[in-house]
């Protein structure tokens, strides 16, 4: 019987009728009730200090719940008045309509644009035509996509792997947790530390045997996406991608004891220092050539061989580099702010 | 080609590598190098400058083998040359002012990380300024928008989270919309340089094909930039994270990194559609109103601030207003009058935000007007500076900011009728209110204190910050005597711009 | 109209996504509901973008048995762009995650408008 009236409850009018008599904090309360119902403690805790620092932390914890709870008492009470709910419903109201409208005109829009598929739209122009035409043998990449950004359009992946690097300094600054002076780690790195061993592998057999078994596959993948970038579909980003998740497997199944064998913060910043500053240098050298008019001496090779495509290959390398650090170490730094 | 002309290209090359150098430097060597590139890249661009006042004609820079329709490239007149000079001194001087203060927000493993955020965003900056495709606009755009997130939330508290969070926010709109821009121009086009752009938008507006997207195009890519820069409805974000934000990153956010927006922005109105369209496309008015009613609320907001970096983040949405209003107008004279705002804006707010940095570090780390009585004693140098800023602000003669304001009356008057009546009013009152805050904040730093209270002793002021501080001082000044030769270069690059 | 619509399915597909992933995104206060959002939107974009870059009949644009007419291929210049902007959404990603990691640390929430109000009550 509750069943039923626990479904009746959820039924889209009933949620309705109680998002408009309460707002979107009662719903949003009951989402966070529901998660926070059941905490686990971990179990086969080994080590007594770490066992101390959870349950300091825990109750730490505690405390600061029980006073946000207090806050957000205090504040929802006062956020519960009238005036605010009519507020946040206007907003609703106004964002919905404006969503609307933009959908609206777009589709006005799309009703005007070239067809689809048409053999006559504006994009088939010179611009497409000499990279197909002409493309093979001004860049000797067989894979024309590939010749066109690293090669016609090459500082716009420049820019674009100085983005991923960017993004990957970024998350640094918000996540990664400082060590004191001494090297030593600071209190927030511990806990970090103990947060962290509920996801470590307690040596589960299935986990590592397949990863046994498949990192170095996807490895092979990814580095055969990486030289191939240049002969059919993929590249450095792709081929990095693969990479870096073969990486991440490695991790999960594994642990950072074993992990950081091979791949520590340092391995982070300088694989990633020397493939952007190839990349950097290679291109800045190509551009200068270019624009001054001087030959650039790159041999382009025999179209479809795999040592072609001049600079092409190389920078895929680097590329792939990048992308397979940065991937990683966002892993790493949602996990527990470090390596 | 000389080995000149290839500077600007240089300049975004040293950038960019000492980005990515500085990642495995020790802290000192990293902001030590950060200054040097700074300076670099100022005096490569004072050459560059010197160049293309020589030439006629702006000149194209091949990034590649291939010319035009098919390769990146950028291009290279005085305009971008005097404001990549304008930014990069800006950006020196704020550098030189506001880097010794940066381990008071930045822990010192994450020096270097700050380091490459401000080499980057000088590199998006300068590439933003000369680039000539509108894809390399777009990934440039990001980059800025990632190292701005960054500079801010450096310093570590709930604050600028949650002020980056409203900053990401906006600006993933902001992205959004202009990518979905630049996607249809393409696909009405077929073209990403601008050049190639301009013929095929020229083509389009003969013909009258594909008008109605073109329309929606120029709509989408303003409101993307128009968010970006903070223009008044879309300027939620701006405040927390200017008044939270370390005094280095704000002085640079909102002196330089607002601006390359709407530098781009001028770009994509002058090279890609072409004012003409754009007038009659009727996005200029909504410009002037945005302009009009920035200029307006913003200063009121100012003026209701009690905590001194949230009313100079507010006044920086009113002079955001004012280059908004320089574009409304719609005339080349109000497009020069806002470039000139921009250059006059970046000089005058970095200083402000760097100087109040200094009076609130001698009244106790306290921002709010009742416990700066008396700062202006406290530190003399920065009192000073701050005074002769908000005077330009203001627009008092001889300061850069009179000039401002002269230019939009001169063109707002040009165009007589109703536009006319309303810039006059508008400058009016906003130099009113402007005065109304700026007065205040004065006379509240040099009053006496009401009683002695008991600040903590104060760091000694450096000699370098007092000297990059009156350099800029003497920067406004220069843009309030000797505007002449700039508007000069600002008219003549202006016309070979397009 | 509706006919027009239909000819240009992919994109009409495109913008309704577009304008879905941007409703999520201004109305949803949840942060991870708010990233997703950004992805529709992103993705809607990607989609437009590789609409506009085919043409019936016609191939990927890897150069196959030396054939180089441009009647052979589609247009390669979409797929370079989506490469670029999928990189650039995988960045913005990265750092919004990481900003909400950090705020559900510090404030053990994800509503964006509970966390501005706790943020409000603390020292500046």
């Amino acid at each position: 019987m509750s069943k039923r009236r626990s479904d009746w409850e959820s039924r889209p009018q009933a949620r309705f009728r109680k998002w408009y008599k309460e707002g979107f904090l009662a719903l949003d309360n009951e989402i966070i009730d529901h998660l926070t119902r059941t905490t686990e403690l971990p179990e086969n805790i080994e080590d007594r200090l770490i066992a101390q620092q959870e349950e300091m932390t825990s109750r730490q914890h505690e405390r600061t719940l029980a006073l946000e709870r207090l806050d957000q008492y205090n504040m929802l009470a006062w956020a519960r008045t009238r005036g605010r709910k009519a507020i946040s419903r206007l907003y609703v109201i106004l964002a919905l309509a404006l969503g609307a409208m933009m959908i609206f005109f777009l589709l006005e829009t799309v009703a005007l644009m070239p067809r689809f598929g048409d053999p006559a739209t504006p994009g088939a122009n010179i611009v497409s035509e000499r990279y197909i035409t002409k493309g093979l043998e001004e860049t000797g990449a067989t894979n024309i996509v590939a010749g066109m950004i690293l090669d016609y359009r090459a500082f716009d992946t420049l820019g674009e792997s100085t983005v991923l690097f960017i993004a990957a300094s970024a998350v640094l600054i918000l996540l990664r947790i400082d060590r004191n002076k001494d090297g030593s780690p600071v209190q927030e790195l511990i806990a970090a530390e103990s947060d962290d061993r509920h996801y470590e592998p307690r040596n589960d057999r299935i986990l590592q045997g397949s990863a046994m078994i498949l990192t170095p596959i996807i490895f092979l993948y990814g580095i055969y996406i990486i030289l191939n970038g240049h002969l059919s579909p993929g590249g450095g980003f792709s081929g990095g991608a693969i990479i870096s998740a073969g990486l991440i497997l490695y991790l999960d199944a594994f642990g950072f004891d074993k992990a950081g064998r091979f791949f520590t913060y340092k391995t982070f910043t300088w694989v990633s220092f020397f493939s952007l500053s190839f990349y950097a240098l290679a291109k800045a050298y190509s551009f200068y050539c270019g624009a001054n008019n001087l030959p650039s001496g790159i041999p382009l090779g025999t179209p479809g061989a795999i040592l072609s495509g001049g600079l092409i290959m190389p920078l895929n390398i680097a590329v792939g580099m990048v992308v397979a650090c940065t991937m990683y170490i966002f892993y790493a730094l949602f996990r527990k702010g470090g390596l | 080609m000389t080995l000149v002309h290839n500077f600007p290209f240089f300049c975004i090359l040293l950038c960019m590598a000492a980005g990515i150098f500085t990642s495995v430097l020790k802290p000192k060597a990293a902001k030590a190098l950060t200054f040097v590139v700074a300076g670099t890249v100022l005096v490569l661009s004072a050459l560059t400058l010197r160049l293309t006042l020589q030439l006629e004609e702006a000149y194209p820079f091949i990034m590649g083998h291939f010319p035009a329709p098919w390769g990146n490239e950028i291009r290279i007149g005085r305009l971008e040359a005097l404001m990549a000079t304008g930014f990069s001194a800006v950006l020196l001087i704020s550098l030189l002012a506001g880097m010794w203060h940066t381990s008071n927000f930045v822990s010192e493993q994450k020096t270097n990380l700050y380091c490459i955020m401000i080499d980057l965003a000088l590199a998006a900056v300068l590439v933003l300024i000369y680039t000539n495709d509108l894809f390399t606009v777009y990934v440039f755009i990001e980059i800025m928008t990632i190292a701005s997130c960054a500079l801010v939330v450096v310093r570590q508290n709930g604050h600028t989270l949650v002020a980056t969070t409203r900053y990401m926010i906006m600006h993933l709109f902001g992205s959004g919309l202009l990518l979905l821009g630049i996607a249809m121009l393409y696909g009405i086009t077929g073209h990403l340089l601008m050049v190639p752009l301009h013929e095929a938008v020229v083509n389009i507006v003969q013909t009258g094909e594909h008008m109605g997207p073109l329309t929606v195009v120029i709509a989408l890519i303003t409101a993307g930039l128009a968010i970006k820069s903070a223009m008044f409805p879309f300027h939620g974000w701006a405040p927390d994270t200017y008044a939270f934000a370390p005094p280095l990153s704000s002085a640079i956010l909102s002196g330089i990194i607002s601006k390359a927006y709407i530098f781009v922005l001028i770009k994509f109105f002058c090279r890609v559609i072409g004012l003409d369209v754009i007038i009659s496309q009727q996005i200029t008015p909504f410009l002037f109103v945005c302009g009009v009613s920035g200029m307006i609320i913003g200063s009121i907001m100012a003026i209701s601030q009690r905590d001194i970096r949230r009313m100079i983040a507010y006044s920086s949405v009113a002079q955001i207003g004012y280059i908004y209003l320089g574009l409304g107008i719609g005339t080349k004279a109000g497009v020069e009058a806002a470039l000139f705002q921009m250059l006059v804006h970046a000089a005058v707010k970095s200083v402000l935000f760097l100087s109040t940095y200094e009076l609130v570090n001698v009244s106790g780390d306290h921002k709010h007007f009742r416990y700066l009585h008396g700062a202006g004693y406290r530190n003399v140098p920065a009192g000073i500076v701050f005074t002769i800023a908000a005077m330009s602000m203001v627009g008092i003669p001889f300061t850069g900011g009179f000039i401002v304001k002269l230019n939009l009356a001169i063109s707002g008057i040009a165009i007589g009728g109703w536009v006319r009546a309303l810039v006059l009013i508008a400058l009016a009152l906003s130099t009113l209110l402007n005065s109304v805050y700026f007065l205040h904040t004065v006379v509240s730093i040099y009053r006496r204190p009401a009683q002695e209270l008991d600040y903590p002793k104060p760091e000694k002021t450096l000699p370098v910050v007092a000297v990059a501080l009156f350099t800029s001082v003497l920067l406004i000044i220069y843009l309030g005597i000797g505007s002449e030769p700039i508007l000069r270069v600002i008219e003549t690059g202006l016309k070979t711009f397009s | 109209m509706w006919q027009l619509l239909y000819e240009n399915l992919e994109q009409t597909v495109a913008v309704i996504l577009f304008g879905i992933g941007f409703s999520i995104l201004l109305l949803q206060r949840n942060l991870i509901r708010k990233i997703i959002g950004l992805n529709i939107m992103d993705t809607a974009v990607y989609l437009f973008l590789a609409s506009m870059g085919y043409i019936s009949g016609r191939k990927a644009p890897i150069v196959v048995d030396g054939v180089t007419q441009t009647t052979a291929y589609i247009n390669p210049i979409p797929a370079g762009l989506v490469l670029t902007g999928i990189v650039v959404s995988v960045s913005f990603t990265g750092i919004m995650l990481a900003l909400t990691i950090r705020l559900y640390r510090r404030y053990h929430t994800l509503d964006i408008d509970e966390i501005a109000m706790l943020a409000r009550g603390e020292d500046a």
